[in-house]
């Protein structure tokens, strides 16, 4: 058993690369995930997610570097790694004119299973994602966070220990988002591993532990208390009212201010506590043009870390 | 969009749409008047009837019967296919050329709305910048991430500067910080004057518009500033600390007084029933946790008015 699985995480990622060209989409990524951990892959669009993920299930050499997946060595055992491991991409495919049943049959048999053991499969695929009752339901006639779900059910068919999400939730509205995590944090409880990327940084809240990535490097990986301790330094200030938003040129001219931010119609304010009091800022504010309604402490959400890791880590 | 703005000119009107395939009612009587400068949000879970909507205001999808009306033409009447050429549509999907690199689709474009080279040099060096698309300009538009495709179709329909701008999820996939810009940016042709319609799942982005309709089974449940809606939220919002957060959050997803709930932080963020916090205090006591009193954002509300639409009998307490 030369080629199997020996690690005692789930997976083992060390000085992992990915060069394009001259373009280092990954570059000496190093990190490893516990066994049913929830992990979360976060960073801006080519950062390097989605190919860190694609060499993790196989689906790419990668230039240096080594990781294990499932014990399996992604460059010398790739099969074994596709073997154990469920993958639900970006742009996931499913067959719109066949129904439920009939794409889940369909991508059962890729993974080699059939007959009876196939239809006890989809038989637990369908109560993972409760869509028991939509089986003969064709799935162009799903809604979009429907389709989502039979696309993890499709990843999950054969039992693998880990399965990687490549922003699973993307355009799906909030309570279908709640609806799919739960799903997330059920496989989680049973075991399997997940590694998921997402845009939503409510979402990442789900996570035990985050990696960074900027410019294809991995810049902090933490849990999400301890980002939020250690990337949002300061206090951080939200304001609410009329014309906020056209402050924020003033406020990140201020000394006192690390980063001014618009979040949803309001603003999160960072400042420095030794330069600039809580007051301060809704007066900077008021002297802008804007109407403050509210101004208050709040602690930093994992969309302040996501800027703050953004701009320090930007080349 | 040399005009100052004039706020009382309707740029975009919608009056009692119907669109039926077969025996689906996909939109159900929609009526909505949007005029020059307002940023309107179509705010809807899955299947709510808002890319069809869409697609009938873009001219693209006939309506079973109510009236479109695009700077006061109808899309549908005999020469009002030109309206086409005057608004801007970003679709949710494939409105790129996949085998065309970044450069050539928005040189296509340039040329398809027939900019001047120095105008088209100028906003394309703009668009790039906030976008941080530069690096990859000789990338094929096939090859792009999901976010990355978005910021590039958002740009091609940004290069003309059409008065009337319609977003179809323009920023699915797309990350925090480039969202922002991209709306910043947005937001500045608004506040020249254009008039733009945006569905988004981003219930941030609907905070942000200047009025929103919430949309539900083809039908708008609600329609107003989103402060003011947030203001008359009838149900209560709080979070929970204490206890282990993974089973609380277990105990909580069981109780009919919940809506929703959601991590934030070390605690639990609860969308309840008018008055359903005592039930809830009262389970969560043996668990060593308690609710703090929070007030709703636009995520809360509509959480709760989706909820009441598809079970409102049965959570109304």
């Amino acid at each position: 058993m030369s080629d199997g699985p020996s690690s005692e995480h789930s997976i083992e990622v060390s000085h992992l690369a990915k060069a394009f060209g001259t373009f280092k989409a990954v570059d000496d990524v190093s990190f490893h995930v516990e066994k049913g951990e929830i992990f979360g892959y976060l960073g801006a669009n080519g950062a390097g997610k989605s190919t860190t993920i694609r060499m993790l299930c196989g689906l790419l050499k990668p230039t240096s570097g080594t990781a294990l997946v499932a014990g399996f060595d992604i460059a010398k055992n790739p099969e074994g790694v596709k073997r154990s491991i469920g993958y639900m991409s970006q742009k996931f495919s499913l067959y719109l004119d066949l129904t439920v049943e009939q794409n889940l049959e369909f991508f059962g048999g890729i993974y080699g299973a059939g007959g009876k053991e196939l239809r006890m499969r989809i038989d637990r695929a369908l109560d993972e994602v409760s869509m028991q009752e939509l089986r003969t339901t064709l799935t162009g006639a799903l809604p979009g966070g429907l389709r989502q779900r039979l696309a993890l059910a499709s990843s999950l068919l054969h039992r693998p220990s880990i399965v990687f999400l490549d922003e699973p939730t993307a355009g799906v509205d909030p309570s279908s988002r709640r609806d799919f995590w739960k799903l997330i944090r059920h496989l989680s409880q049973s075991g399997t591993t997940v590694f998921v990327t997402t845009h939503y940084m409510d979402e990442a809240e789900y996570c035990a532990r985050i990696g960074m990535m900027v410019a294809g490097k991995l810049v902090a990986l933490d849990t999400p208390a301890e980002l939020k301790r250690t990337l949002v330094p300061g206090r951080t200030i939200r304001i609410e009212g009329d014309l906020v938003a056209s402050a924020v040129p003033s406020l990140r001219a201020h000394a006192g201010v690390i980063g001014a931010e618009t979040f949803g119609a309001g603003l999160h304010v960072r400042i420095d506590p030794a330069r600039m009091k809580d007051d301060q800022v809704a007066a900077l504010c008021t002297a802008a043009g804007a109407r403050v309604t509210l101004s208050e402490r709040v602690d930093p959400t994992l969309e302040d870390v996501f800027i703050a890791a953004a701009d320090a880590g930007a080349p | 969009m040399s005009d100052a703005p004039k706020e009382s000119v309707v740029a975009l009107s919608a009056e009692n749409l119907v669109k039926r395939f077969g025996k689906t009612e996909a939109v159900r009587g929609i009526s909505f008047s949007i005029p020059r400068g307002e940023l309107y949000g179509l705010i809807g879970p899955d299947a709510a009837g808002k890319t069809t909507t869409l697609r009938m205001l873009s001219g693209l999808v006939r309506p079973t019967s109510g009236q479109v009306r695009v700077l006061g033409v109808d899309p549908f009447a005999r020469g009002g296919s030109k309206m086409r050429e005057i608004i801007g549509l970003v679709p949710q999907e494939h409105s790129l050329y996949g085998d065309l690199s970044i450069e050539e689709n928005l040189d296509f474009f340039s040329a398809l709305y027939g900019l001047g080279r120095k105008e088209y040099i100028e906003r394309r060096a703009r668009l790039l910048e906030i976008t941080r698309l530069g690096p990859f300009l000789a990338r094929r538009a096939s090859q792009l991430s999901g976010g990355m495709y978005k910021k590039l179709a958002l740009s091609c329909a940004l290069l003309h500067q059409p008065e009337v701008l319609l977003l179809d999820e323009p920023t699915n996939g797309v990350d925090p910080v480039s969202r922002r810009e991209l709306w910043e940016l947005i937001y500045e042709f608004v506040g020249q004057g254009m008039a733009v319609i945006v569905s988004t799942p981003y219930m941030d982005e609907a905070a942000r518009c200047h009025r929103v309709a919430l949309v539900h089974a083809g039908q708008i449940l609600r329609e107003g500033a989103p402060g003011d809606l947030v203001r008359s939220f009838p149900g209560t919002c709080a979070e929970i600390v204490g206890g282990d957060r993974e089973r609380v959050h277990e105990i909580v997803e069981s109780l009919p007084e919940v809506v929703a709930a959601s991590p934030a932080g070390a605690r639990l963020r609860c969308v309840m029933v008018p008055n359903g916090e005592a039930a809830v205090a009262a389970k969560l006591a043996p668990e060593g946790a308690h609710l703090v009193p929070s007030p709703p954002d636009f995520e809360d509300l509509f959480l709760f008015e989706i909820a009441m639409a598809e079970h409102g009998t049965k959570v109304a307490a």
